[in-house]
């Protein structure tokens, strides 16, 4: 797939470091604000595709036989379930508990486990969304 | 509000009905895309922000894949003259049938419709115990400020854990029947 013309990219450069970092913003507040772990996943998609489409396939190196993306999804899924396992075998001897402590509800570090949950769903799904992305595309 | 909702899913019904009729491929795609926006602006409206962000973005990914895919193709509709013909000549035989069934099935459909809601509470008073309790202590029990992520991670936990495993699964899947080998 190539790329498009110049005034594109440039837009590009100067616009996807900003949809990127609100992906970050809404995925590291999301047991505060609105927006969870799906939202953020599609958001940081998003970015990947708009780098690709205007920068041709040629710039992520994607003629190789496993992409990036696709560890990334299976790292995503994984922590999630590490944190999961974590609660029944080491601390509470439950499946899916919440066993860091809560702290102060409305501050950033708190609510214990479920801001880690939130961050391995958003980069499993936006890696999925971004595979699917490039299956079609490559 | 409801009238404004109503006005606004009136627009969407427009939207998708043109989206049928529309020679331009490229245009019954932004037609569809009304569908999708008015649907945020729904949601927006019934006080789902969290629904409204989903929403948003995943119908801005899908117009994108879909216009990428018109582009490459072809803007036209494809036409098919004979099998059209032939459709259209048994819908008119059995023209006044189907309307017939079409409004014997519109009326049974109101009756029912409006015997279930009229037991119903109005929309938006729910009517469970589990709700309720959410509402009341998820701020207290998960620590969560946001209480879709409190339910979504700590109450509805499993939910959670199938929805990845299922988007995982899914993944592969599209991955095995377009991988690079199986291209070519």
């Amino acid at each position: 797939m190539i790329g498009m013309t110049l005034i594109l990219k440039k837009i590009n450069q100067l616009i996807v470091g900003l949809i990127f970092l609100y992906g970050i913003y809404i995925i590291t507040h999301g047991h505060l604000t609105p927006g969870g772990c799906f939202a953020v996943g599609a958001v940081i998609a998003g970015a990947f595709f708009l780098l690709v489409l205007a920068y041709g396939s040629d710039i992520l190196k994607l003629r190789k036989r496993e992409e990036g993306s696709s560890v990334a999804e299976s790292t995503g899924i994984f922590i999630f379930l590490v944190l999961a396992f974590t609660a029944l075998i080491i601390v509470t001897r439950i499946f899916f508990t919440n066993y860091l402590p809560k702290g102060i509800t409305g501050e950033l570090i708190s609510s214990g486990v479920i801001p880690l949950y939130n961050i391995a769903v958003g980069i499993e799904v936006a890696a999925a969304l971004f595979n699917t992305f490039l299956a079609l595309y490559l | 509000m409801e009238l404004l909702l109503s006005i606004i899913l009136g627009l969407m019904i427009l939207g998708a009905i043109y989206a049928l009729f529309a020679r331009d491929l490229m245009s019954a795609l932004i037609s569809c895309g009304i569908v999708g926006y008015g649907l945020v602006i729904c949601f927006l409206l019934l006080q789902a922000p969290d629904l409204a962000i989903v929403q948003i973005v995943v119908e801005t990914i899908t117009l994108l894949i879909m216009i990428a895919v018109v582009l490459d193709s072809s803007r036209e509709e494809l036409k098919e003259k004979k099998a059209a013909e032939v459709k259209l000549s048994h819908f008119r035989k059995w023209y006044v049938m189907n309307v017939i069934l079409i409004i014997v099935c519109l009326v049974v459909l109101l009756y029912f419709f409006k015997e279930v809601t009229s037991t119903l509470d109005p929309l938006g008073k729910h009517l469970t115990r589990m709700s309720t309790a959410y509402i009341e202590y998820a701020a207290e029990k998960t620590g969560s400020a946001n209480l879709v992520t409190g339910v979504l991670f700590d109450f509805r936990g499993y939910d959670t854990l199938g929805e990845a495993t299922i988007l995982f699964t899914a993944v592969i899947g599209v991955l095995t029947i377009l991988r690079v080998k199986g291209k070519k």
